[in-house]
């Protein structure tokens, strides 16, 4: 009997999985998050330790600067490579727990409202509806400032902010899986409402949350950038790209070097994830996966 | 002396893939003649739909690509034409009806306007009150009641036997040559289907329409159909006259097909049933398609492809057992 | 000498319909099944036929739990199901299990077909790892297939396998009744034969109850012993499968029959006596339901419903022409 469906041996699909591949952006990502994580045991300099008789060096390649200062120093002193890589650990930090947060919440609730329906449904997107009208950007840099700027507020804020986009788009997601007859048969074969919830249907949306993860971590390195910018966020010394780009305002035209570099790396990071994003939803969409 | 409106020669449509080649359209050949219904009967995947597509030129690209045949259409080969050609043979000379009438209709715009579409794109010479005075005639012509009011109505506002008539009135407003029919009654139930099998055999006949059925469904095969043709994995395996192909099947497909039908009359406690699954067309073996589910296989089967064989005047059977 | 395992009495269940934006208020409600009487015997399979909007998959809901019933009872080996404990719902879902039309929808994509076998008596009982493994590689072995494709995952079978793996779900907690909703019609044709006798099969073994519904009558008069035949939410006639088509008394189940396709293109057509389309079930006819396309109405008809009469030889019709 002729098994009519041939697929390529185990070994072959894996390779195969890696064609069309976004190589330069998971590079980017890669090069990102091992920065962000074991960027300490890198540092030239400690990111914060301050030597004003480097002040504004120029990067190593023009005149007047040298390798003690690769990518120059900032109007401080301090060295902007170390700087880079250690926003580089703030950013990833503080997106990686913001996308945690904002996503177990938001699936959550999608779960519950899309499963439940009824009342719960209804008032849980209410719920979401009044915080998805909420001007992102906006509220954020409100709460930084009534809070008081710190890591942990950023987190808590663009958490807050960043679940309902989740719960939105997932509990679609939920209500059209609830009308598949597998979700029917679990019933009929006597799975409970909390076991059909976990077992059949949040496998199945697990994909569109890495989707929307990957392209919320960009977001949040632009919020997080933008708030810090504007003084809100974290807090001197500590490095942050966007309050390097807020510092090196002011020698935008002398020494350009200190808001290109953190400029430079919100721009390639999120970018990466954005087109790393993309990909991931054209390979993980079931409609693509059926075709071999 | 019957008359040939259509004329497909060796037609072949493959599909490029990133993982091969797919010859959906192996090397077709049929004929449909004037007034006379021609059953293109498959399962899914045996290319029918594929033929059809081709024979508009309507082949879902880029992957899918006419690469040879001809398709004469009233003694013009029409994959020789050109596209703006193409266009006004399409709706006017060659009509398709599709499976389902949920998505066959647009949900905006009125009935009427769309019926009204075809005959505003190809008759570019008729007034604005004739147009409506033709929709109306088409709307009366396939038995919907009403036709002024419901000219006016949104396809969401009839049922579905409702909404296949109305996209019969659609294609037939141009008194096309040939009709391609494709499964237009699976999604319906048994009475309207009947009744609308019963509306388009009445139509044809005061046409003198030709018309393609593409179907999976023996039932339709018989109550409609002249002449059939067996598709298998892209080629025809079978081609007869309807009484013929009843009575005397030849291909082993054809038999093992027809033979594991449920038959009303019949009181059996087990159907016969094909072995295996139906072919993968990125995947065929060489030789004969259906060697791996066939009873009667033989050593040459897995060798070659078998040559077309007349059984009698007008039955064709590609089959090695003809030889014998 | 065969036992009754289910007996529905005046099943009803309506689906209200609701108007108002925040105050929603009940306008109306849609008799999906209206006062329907039937039983099934252990061991036999009872075929439920009718066009759309007939009620048969509402029923099948309804014994399946899946549904509240309105009014009216479904009694399974003695116990009211509407008013079951939770764990005699429990014994209850492992004696009624359900086997759907799609086999692309009816298997969780991300799980391995081992695990959904195993599911029903994963959740069901306490019985150990190495036991349920076992259990596992029985069940594909019983519908054709090999123990080893319990690690694949759904989407590397073809369409007629994901079925037999359906079913081998539904055979996992031993039940006495399986609920077959379009069990073969999304499937090709030369698969169906293949399930059609696995369902046959499995039936003998296990001295299985079946609930068959489907359009194609052909598949449920093979596949019934008793068939009934619904319209607009009403059962119009019950009767063995051999007197439904040899004998029928309702007028509705003649016009049905008489629109079913013929399987050789010599059968004798009868004519199509019945006329219009299906009413919605928001607004059934008065009376009779089926009065309004009744070639044999008269005005008794009209005004009164008419009551379930018994022939005798265990035919049932529900028709004022049966009741002088």
């Amino acid at each position: 009997m002729t098994n009519s469906i041939s697929l390529p041996s185990k070994f072959n699909q894996f390779l195969l999985a890696f064609k069309g591949v976004p190589a330069i952006s998971i590079a980017i990502l890669v090069t990102f998050v091992f920065f962000g994580l074991f960027g300490s045991f890198f540092l030239p300099y400690d990111p914060t330790e301050m030597d004003l008789m480097s002040a504004e060096k120029p990067p190593f390649w023009m005149t007047e600067g040298s390798t003690a200062h690769i990518l120059g120093a900032d109007e401080m002193g301090r060295d902007v490579l170390a700087r880079l890589i250690g926003g580089a650990s703030v950013s990833l930090q503080v997106s990686l727990v913001v996308i945690l947060l904002a996503g177990s919440v938001g699936i959550t609730i999608a779960l519950l409202s899309g499963f439940i329906g009824g009342k719960v449904d209804a008032v849980l997107m209410m719920v979401t509806d009044i915080f998805m009208s909420m001007p992102y950007l906006l509220i954020a840099m409100v709460l930084a400032a009534v809070l008081g700027p710190s890591k942990n507020n950023i987190i808590l804020i663009l958490a807050l902010l960043g679940w309902a986009g989740y719960a939105r788009i997932l509990r679609s997601e939920v209500l059209r899986l609830k009308d598949q007859d597998f979700v029917k048969l679990a019933e009929v074969a006597g799975c409970s409402k909390f076991r059909i919830m976990t077992r059949e249907i949040l496998p199945n949306i697990v994909n569109t949350l890495i989707i929307m993860a990957t392209l919320q971590v960009g977001t949040v390195i632009i919020a997080e950038s933008s708030i810090s910018f504007l003084g809100l966020g974290v807090p001197p010394p500590e490095p942050a790209w966007g309050s390097m780009v807020a510092d090196g305002r002011d020698f935008l035209t002398s020494s350009w070097w200190i808001c290109l570099w953190p400029g430079l790396a919100i721009l390639f990071t999120v970018l990466s994830c954005n087109l790393l994003g993309d990909w991931l939803r054209l390979r993980l969409d079931p409609k693509f996966r059926q075709i071999q | 002396m019957p008359e040939k409106i259509l004329e497909v020669k060796n037609l072949q449509t493959h599909f490029f893939t990133k993982s091969g080649v797919v010859k959906a359209v192996d090397g077709v050949s049929f004929h449909v003649n004037k007034g006379e219904t021609l059953g293109l009967v498959g399962e899914s995947a045996c290319g029918k739909t594929i033929t059809c597509l081709s024979i508009l030129r309507l082949v879902p690209q880029p992957a899918g690509k006419i690469v040879g045949g001809e398709v004469i259409l009233d003694g013009v080969d029409i994959l020789e034409m050109t596209n703006r050609q193409m266009q006004e043979v399409r709706g006017d000379q060659i009509s398709m009806i599709l499976q389902d009438p949920m998505t066959s209709l647009n949900p905006v715009f009125t009935v009427g306007t769309q019926v009204a579409w075809p005959i505003r794109q190809h008759q570019k010479n008729i007034g604005k009150k004739d147009i409506w005075e033709k929709v109306k005639d088409m709307l009366h012509r396939v038995k919907i009641p009403s036709p002024e009011v419901r000219l006016n109505e949104f396809p969401h506002q009839m049922s579905g036997g409702m909404r296949q008539r109305i996209i019969g009135a659609m294609s037939l407003s141009c008194q096309p040559k040939l009709l391609i029919a494709d499964e237009p009654t699976t999604a319906l139930d048994v009475t309207v289907q009947a009744q609308f099998l019963d509306l388009i055999k009445s139509i044809q006949r005061e046409d003198d329409l030709a018309m393609i059925m593409v179907t999976h469904d023996f039932g339709i095969v018989a109550n409609v159909c002249d002449r059939v043709a067996v598709m298998y994995a892209g080629k025809i395996v079978e081609t007869a006259p309807i009484r013929e192909l009843f009575n005397d099947p030849r291909h082993p497909y054809t038999m093992a097909l027809m033979a594991s039908l449920p038959k009303m009359e019949e009181d059996l406690e087990t159907l016969y049933s094909i072995e295996g699954q139906p072919p993968n067309l990125s995947n065929l073996p060489p030789g004969c398609s259906f060697l791996p589910r066939c009873e009667h296989a033989m050593d040459i089967c897995k060798e070659k492809y078998p040559a077309n064989s007349e059984v009698r005047d007008g039955h064709t059977v590609s089959c090695w057992l003809m030889e014998k | 000498m065969s036992e009754v395992l289910v007996e529905a009495k005046n099943l009803t269940k309506h689906f209200p319909v609701t108007k108002g934006l925040i105050f929603s208020k009940q306008v109306g409600a849609v008799k999906a099944v209206d006062g329907i009487n039937f039983t099934i015997n252990r061991g036999e399979t009872f075929g439920l036929v009718g066009e759309s909007g007939c009620g048969k998959s509402t029923t099948s809901k309804l014994i399946l739990l899946l549904e509240s019933i309105t009014n009216g009872t479904i009694v399974f080996e003695g116990n009211d199901i509407a008013k079951l404990s939770k764990s005699e719902l429990r014994e209850y879902r492992g004696k009624v299990q359900a086997v759907f039309q799609d086999p692309f929808s009816s298997l969780s994509p991300r799980r391995r077909v081992g695990k959904i076998i195993a599911e029903p008596i994963v959740v069901n009982s306490n019985i150990p790892q190495s036991q349920i493994r076992d259990k596992t590689a029985e069940l594909l072995e019983v519908v054709g297939l090999r123990p080893d494709q319990a690690s694949f995952y759904p989407h590397e079978f073809s369409g007629g396998q994901r079925q037999r793996i359906a079913v081998a779900r539904s055979l996992a907690l031993n039940p006495s009744l399986i609920i077959l909703d379009e069990p073969v019609s999304a499937l090709d044709v030369s698969i169906r034969a293949q399930i059609m006798n696995l369902l046959k099969g499995i039936q003998k073994k296990f001295n299985l109850a079946f609930l068959l519904i489907a359009h194609d009558l052909a598949v449920v008069k093979h596949m019934s012993d008793r068939i009934g035949v619904m319209y607009l939410g009403k059962l119009v006639e019950t009767a063995s499968s051999a007197d439904i088509y040899h004998n029928p008394l309702h007028p509705y189940t003649k016009a049905l029959y008489a629109a079913a396709l013929p399987s050789h293109p010599d059968q004798q057509k009868e004519k199509i006596t019945v006329t219009g389309e299906v009413p919605s079930p928001l607004n059934p006819p008065e009376g009779c339901r089926f009065h309004p396309r009744c070639p044999e109405a008269f005005p008794r008809c009209t005004q009164e419903e008419p009551k379930l009469i018994d022939m005798g030889n265990d035919q049932q019709v529900s028709c004022h022409l049966y009741d002088k």
